[in-house]
C-alpha cells in the first residue's frame, strides 16, 4: 500500500542527485583543485626531479609516480567527500528528514557511498587523463586498474562514511584524512618503490596499508609492484570487508545517528 | 473511526539518565487533529521523533497505519511526514529541487503537478527558483511544511508548528491544517499555547514530565480550563469576608487589600454585576480591578498537584 516498494530506488535516486548536484555546485573545490594539485606534484617530482632520476624498476619516474599520485587523490577525496556528504546534514540538522525517510541502511549507503564514488573514480579518471599530458604512460591491465580503482574508491568512501558519521566537530572531520592518511600515503611508495629503503624500513613499510593499494594498482599499469598484487587484492578487499563491518554495526547500533 | 497511530507503553530513557518519557500510551483517530500540549522538555519532541524513526525507544510500541514502526518501518515511515521544531534547510539548493528530493526519498515517483500544488498551497511558488538561504524564516518554514507533505502523507506531525511565526503564516497554517483535515489526514501538532490547541484541536493531551496527564476532548477541557480571576483592589482593608458576599466564591489576600472572585467564563451567566453592585450596598469601594486566566502553568500545577493527591 501507498507505492511502498521492496527498494526504495525514488529514494536512493534522490540522495544520489542530490550528492551529485552538490559536486556540480562545488565543481571547482570538487574536482578542480585536486586535478591541479596532481598537476604541481607532475611539474615538481614528474619534470623538474624526475628527469634527474633514474629509472625504477625500469619504469621512467615520471610514469612511475602516476599510479601513486591517482591513489593519493583518490583515497583522500573519497574520505573527506563521503565524510562531508553525511557529516553536513547531522551538522545543519537536515538529517531528520533521511532518519524518518522509509530507506534500509543499505539504500542510505548505497546512495551515500554510490554518490562519493563515482566523484571519485571520474577524480582518478581525470587524473590520469591530466597525467598523460605530462607522461607517456602504457596500462598493462586496464580490467584491473578499473578494479582496483573501483574497489579502493568504494572502500574509502566507506570508511569516509563512518568518519563522517563518528566526527562531532569540523576538527574531527579533519583530523583523520590530515594526521593518518596523508603522512601514510606519502610513506606509502606514492613516490618512490619501497625497495629503494633501507632493510628496516622496508619491513616498517610493510604496516603500512596504503603499501599494498599503491603497488597492486602500480602492478596494473606496469606489471610490477612492491608487492605480489594477490597480496594487493586481499588487502583491498579485506579492508572493504572492516568497512561494511563498521556500517553495519553503526546502523545496527544507531551509533552517534540516533538516540 | 479507525485507529492511525497506536502507542502502547512507550519509554525512553537516554544515555545520559534523563527519562524523557514514561510508560506513555495513546491512540490517535483517523483525520483527527490532536494537540499534544505541554511545557518545554515534557517529552513531546521525543515523543514524535520516536514515531518518526529519528530516536530509538527504550520500550513499548507504535504502529502507524496498522505498521510497527520498527518492523514494518518502510510501510510506516512512508505514511509520515514530519516538521520538526529547529529550522533546517539545504541552504545553497532552491525551494523546487528540496522539495522534489523530499518527494523522492520517501519513495514517491515524480509528479511535478503535484509538487506545484503543493508549493502553490503555501505561497511558494513564486519563490521556486529561489535558493533556500535567500528566504526568510517564516519562508523556511514554509519550505519545512512543503517538504514534509510533497510526499502526500497521511498523518502530519507538526512540531510547534507556530513557535516564532508571524500572523500571516499562522493564519495560513491554519487554513492548510483544515485544507489537509479535509482531505482525510490526521495531524497531531504540539504546542505551549493553549489557545492554538483551542483554535484547531478536536482533542488535547496534555504531557508533563514524559507523562500523559490527562487526554480529553478540546471542549471538555476548555470548560475546565475556563476559569477565571476577578482580583479587586479595595480602598480599605477588610478584615473579614462580609457574609453577605457569601454566595460569591471569594477570597482574600493575608493584607484584606485584594479581593478574589473566581468564575467560570463558560458558565450560563456568571454574576459579575451582581458581585460588584453587592460591594457597592456594603459600601466596599475599589481603586482598581483586573481579570487573570489559568494560564497552561496553573493547569499543570493543579492537574500534577491532584494526581499527587490521588496518589
Amino acid at each position: 500500500m501507498n507505492g511502498v516498494a521492496r527498494f526504495n530506488h525514488h529514494g536512493v535516486w534522490a540522495i544520489y542527485k542530490f550528492e551529485m548536484g552538490r559536486t556540480l555546485r562545488t565543481l571547482l573545490q570538487s574536482i578542480a583543485t585536486p586535478v591541479i594539485t596532481t598537476s604541481l606534484y607532475f611539474v615538481v617530482f614528474g619534470s623538474a626531479i624526475g628527469g634527474r632520476m633514474a629509472n625504477v624498476d625500469g619504469v621512467p619516474y615520471g610514469a612511475f609516480i602516476v599510479p601513486g599520485l591517482i591513489m593519493l587523490a583518490v583515497l583522500t577525496e573519497s574520505l573527506s567527500n563521503a565524510s562531508f556528504a553525511i557529516y553536513l546534514p547531522k551538522f545543519t540538522g537536515t538529517i531528520y528528514e533521511l532518519l524518518s525517510a522509509p530507506l534500509s541502511p543499505f539504500e542510505i549507503v548505497l546512495a551515500y557511498v554510490g554518490a562519493a564514488t563515482t566523484k571519485s573514480l571520474l577524480l582518478g579518471l581525470l587524473i590520469l587523463a591530466t597525467a598523460r599530458l605530462f607522461v607517456p604512460l602504457e596500462i598493462a591491465h586496464p580490467v584491473w586498474m578499473l578494479a582496483f580503482l573501483l574497489l579502493t574508491a568504494v572502500a574509502f568512501c566507506l570508511f569516509g562514511f563512518v568518519l563522517g558519521i563518528w566526527a562531532n566537530g569540523w576538527e574531527q572531520l579533519q583530523f583523520v584524512p590530515m594526521l593518518v592518511i596523508t603522512p601514510l600515503t606519502f610513506l606509502g611508495g606514492s613516490f618512490y618503490s619501497i625497495n629503494m629503503l633501507p632493510p628496516t624500513w622496508q619491513t616498517v613499510a610493510l604496516f603500512n596499508p596504503v603499501v599494498y593499494l599503491v603497488s597492486g594498482f602500480r602492478w596494473s599499469f606496469f606489471d610490477k609492484g612492491d608487492v605480489a598484487v594477490g597480496v594487493s587484492l586481499a588487502f583491498v578487499s579485506g579492508f572493504l570487508a572492516v568497512c561494511l563491518l563498521m556500517v553495519w554495526w553503526i546502523f545496527r547500533s544507531g551509533y552517534r545517528l540516533k538516540t | 473511526m479507525a485507529t492511525v497511530l497506536d502507542i502502547r507503553g512507550l519509554t525512553k530513557t537516554y544515555a545520559s539518565g534523563l527519562t524523557a518519557l514514561k510508560p506513555v500510551t495513546l491512540a490517535i483517530e483517523e483525520g483527527e487533529i490532536f494537540a499534544l500540549l505541554g511545557p518545554n522538555g515534557a517529552g513531546k519532541t521525543t515523543l514524535i521523533s520516536i514515531v518518526c524513526g529519528i530516536v530509538t525507544p527504550s520500550a513499548g510500541s507504535v504502529t502507524v497505519g496498522g505498521f510497527d514502526v520498527s518492523r514494518d518501518y518502510r510501510a510506516a515511515r512512508a505514511l509520515i511526514g514530519l516538521v520538526p521544531q529547529e529550522l533546517a534547510t539545504d541552504s545553497y539548493e532552491t525551494v523546487w529541487a528540496t522539495t522534489t528530493h523530499s518527494r523522492g526519498l520517501f519513495g514517491r515517483p515524480p509528479d511535478r503537478a503535484y509538487v506545484e500544488r503543493t508549493l502553490r498551497s503555501l505561497s511558494l511558488w513564486d519563490k521556486r527558483d529561489a535558493r533556500i538561504r535567500t528566504l526568510s524564516g517564516g519562508m523556511k518554514r514554509r519550505v519545512m511544511i512543503a517538504k514534509a507533505l510533497v510526499h502526500e502523507p497521511r498523518v502530519l506531525f507538526l512540531d510547534e508548528p507556530t513557535a516564532g511565526v508571524d500572523v500571516e503564516l499562522r493564519r495560513d497554517m491554519w487554513a492548510l491544517v483544515r485544507e489537509l483535515r479535509e482531505d482525510g489526514v490526521t495531524i497531531i501538532l504540539t504546542t505551549h499555547y493553549i489557545e492554538e490547541a483551542e483554535e484547531m484541536a478536536d482533542r488535547v493531551g496534555v504531557i508533563s514530565r514524559g507523562e500523559l496527564i490527562l487526554v480529553e476532548e478540546k471542549h471538555t477541557l476548555m470548560r475546565k480550563l475556563g476559569q477565571k480571576h476577578l482580583v479587586l483592589h479595595l480602598h480599605a482593608p477588610l478584615t473579614e469576608l462580609p457574609a453577605a458576599l457569601s454566595r460569591w466564591d471569594l477570597a482574600l489576600d493575608a493584607d484584606g487589600q485584594l479581593l478574589e472572585y473566581r468564575f467560570d467564563t463558560r458558565a450560563e451567566h456568571n454574576d459579575i454585576a451582581a458581585l460588584l453592585r453587592g460591594l457597592d450596598e456594603l459600601g466596599i469601594t475599589y481603586a482598581d480591578l483586573h481579570t487573570e486566566q489559568s494560564s497552561l502553568e496553573d493547569i499543570f500545577v493543579d492537574l500534577v498537584a491532584s494526581r499527587e493527591a490521588h496518589a
